[in-house]
């Protein structure tokens, strides 16, 4: 922590504000990000993630606050465009649905930035393309069309095309959503080993907090449009705030509370437990006794 | 009721205001063209070699139609030897840039708007934003080039097959000799004309291009979406093409 500290973030957000119409849909976001950071950023939908992410990658541009990369801000109200397009290309994205180019072959897909953005010989493409292409685990797919490719294999054409530009960010946006648990683990480990091999920074939305705690270093946690949580996935764990309990172990009631004196029972939400120790209340009761629902009732009775 | 027509007149003039926005974006990126002119040879062939057969069809039927019709007129009234005459400048002039034009557009312009809204829901063009790839340069500028390389292509296609089918029904079913009929094209024709009717379908295919391009940037999510805009942009389309068509008559006839 203490190194964290002294570190300066390649990343700051501070106060931002997006609105879409009268809705406030970032109502007030602040968390930095240092570089070779796996940061994950998570919470329900419509609740700002997908809208933070696109004013990161300046699809959006923010209506109060500011982003700023290597302590230069890219984005603000007052801020022009062009400024950020200087530094776009540092940036690197993973759509949801990879958003590969219908109409033309892997191959063109992730060389199309190379042939139009540097001078590297069509050798030099075709090499760093198939490299790229191994790096993500797959091979000889080069002159398939998106259409033959499954939603796995799309994604991962999806995150060589965005890592063949060696961003110094990449954004993941639900990179894990629509993929089965075998799948999951395999994206897990290539943001991992990006980060090993290149010392690449990662900030990724998604709702998957096994995923987050295998990966993130940081977890930051939004709820209409502000930060409610942001810290390791170990304090994440340990967090008392009712919000974060529930998002993270979901809305089960898992607990009875128990009246010492009438007997008189009733649910408790995992996040609503630390609350009732601590106050040793719960809705009326007062004498309490908490107790897991594998218990059998009458065995407590 | 007048703050509807006020908020329907502002919308009105908004999206003119961004379809010349759009035109000018495209223009301006005009000399970049050749930088990637596989990608307008690309469009070249879906968008002109493509549309071939359904333009020689529509030719022959405008040729046919347009015989009929100018028989049907001048019968009794009129000697036949200038029924090549009306043939042919209606042909050259009108008929077949303007039809040949419509009928391209339901083609073209549908599919622009839908293969770019498409672009647009599946988040292709953030993907190209992200990567710093232009998408008007990438995706749109070579399409409106194609479009208004080809349209002129087509339209001669199809005033050549509308003149050997008014020919063919000359000859099969109206009481006016070969001699005369050619003769009444051939003594009439005026080039600058022709030239005219084939030059002012570029500009119809810039419109069909552009307005294919216009409604499919500004597709919203979902299936609806993409059939609003196929439908917007065919609309847009049909009506910019007659007043281009009434704009260029003004000027130059």
């Amino acid at each position: 922590m203490e190194k964290t500290e002294q570190r300066k973030p390649i990343l700051k957000i501070e106060h931002l504000v997006k609105n879409f119409g009268t809705k406030r849909v970032l109502k007030n976001v602040n968390f930095e990000v240092f570089a070779g950071e796996i940061v994950c950023v998570i919470g329900q939908s419509g609740h700002g993630k997908s809208v933070l992410m696109k004013n990161i990658m300046g699809l959006m541009h923010p209506d109060g606050g500011q982003i700023m990369f290597k302590g230069d801000v890219i984005a603000s109200p007052t801020t022009p465009t062009s400024k950020y397009d200087d530094v776009r290309q540092k940036f690197g994205l993973l759509f949801q649905g990879a958003a590969l180019f219908d109409s033309m072959t892997i191959e063109d897909n992730i060389a199309f930035a190379l042939r139009e953005r540097t001078d590297f010989s069509e050798t030099e493409i075709h090499q760093k393309v198939v490299k790229s292409i191994s790096m993500v685990g797959l091979n000889n797919v080069e002159h398939l069309m998106p259409a033959d490719l499954s939603g796995g294999m799309r994604s991962r054409v999806g995150l060589a095309r965005a890592v063949v530009m060696e961003p110094e960010i990449m954004l993941y946006d639900e990179p894990t959503s629509a993929l089965d648990p075998i799948m999951t683990d395999m994206v897990n480990d290539l943001i991992l080993d990006l980060r090993q091999r290149l010392n690449m920074t990662s900030i990724i939305i998604t709702h998957d907090i096994s995923s987050a705690y295998k990966i993130a270093d940081k977890i930051v946690m939004i709820y209409e449009g502000n930060v409610v949580f942001n810290g390791t996935p170990g304090e994440i764990r340990s967090s008392r705030d009712p919000y974060v309990q529930k998002f993270i172990r979901g809305n089960r009631k898992t607990y009875y509370a128990f009246d010492d004196d009438d007997g008189k029972e009733q649910n408790v939400d995992v996040g609503e437990l630390q609350h009732a120790r601590d106050t040793r209340k719960f809705g009326g009761i007062s004498s309490l006794k908490v107790v897991p629902k594998a218990v059998p009732l009458e065995k407590i009775r | 009721m007048f703050k509807n027509a006020i908020n329907g007149l502002f919308t009105f003039f908004y999206a003119i205001s961004q379809l010349a926005t759009l035109t000018w974006e495209v223009f301006y990126r005009f000399p970049l063209i050749f930088k990637n002119f596989d990608l307008t040879v690309k469009q070249i062939r879906i968008i002109g070699l493509g549309s071939i057969p359904l333009v020689l069809v529509t030719g022959a039927f405008i040729g046919m139609e347009t015989i009929m019709q100018a028989n049907f007129q001048m019968q009794g009234l009129v000697p036949m030897r200038y029924l090549g005459y009306a043939v042919s400048k209606a042909l050259i002039t009108e008929l077949a840039p303007v039809i040949t034009s419509f009928v391209v557009s339901s083609r073209i312009s549908t599919a622009i708007a839908a293969e770019i809204g498409s672009m647009r829901t599946t988040e292709q063009l953030d993907a190209m934003y992200c990567l710093s790839l232009d998408h008007i340069r990438y995706v749109i500028l070579p399409k409106v080039a194609a479009a208004a390389i080809m349209l002129p292509v087509l339209v001669i296609f199809s005033e050549l097959v509308g003149y050997l089918a008014s020919i063919f029904i000359a000859y099969a079913f109206i009481n006016v000799t070969m001699f005369t009929y050619l003769e009444g094209l051939r003594l009439f024709f005026y080039a600058p004309d022709m030239v005219i009717g084939i030059l002012k379908t570029s500009i119809f295919g810039v419109i069909i291009a552009i307005s294919g391009a216009y409604f499919g940037l500004a597709c919203v999510k979902g299936a609806e979406g993409i059939g609003a805009a196929t439908t917007c942009a065919v609309m847009l389309s049909a009506m910019l093409i007659l007043v281009f068509d009434f704009i260029v008559a003004l000027i130059f006839l």
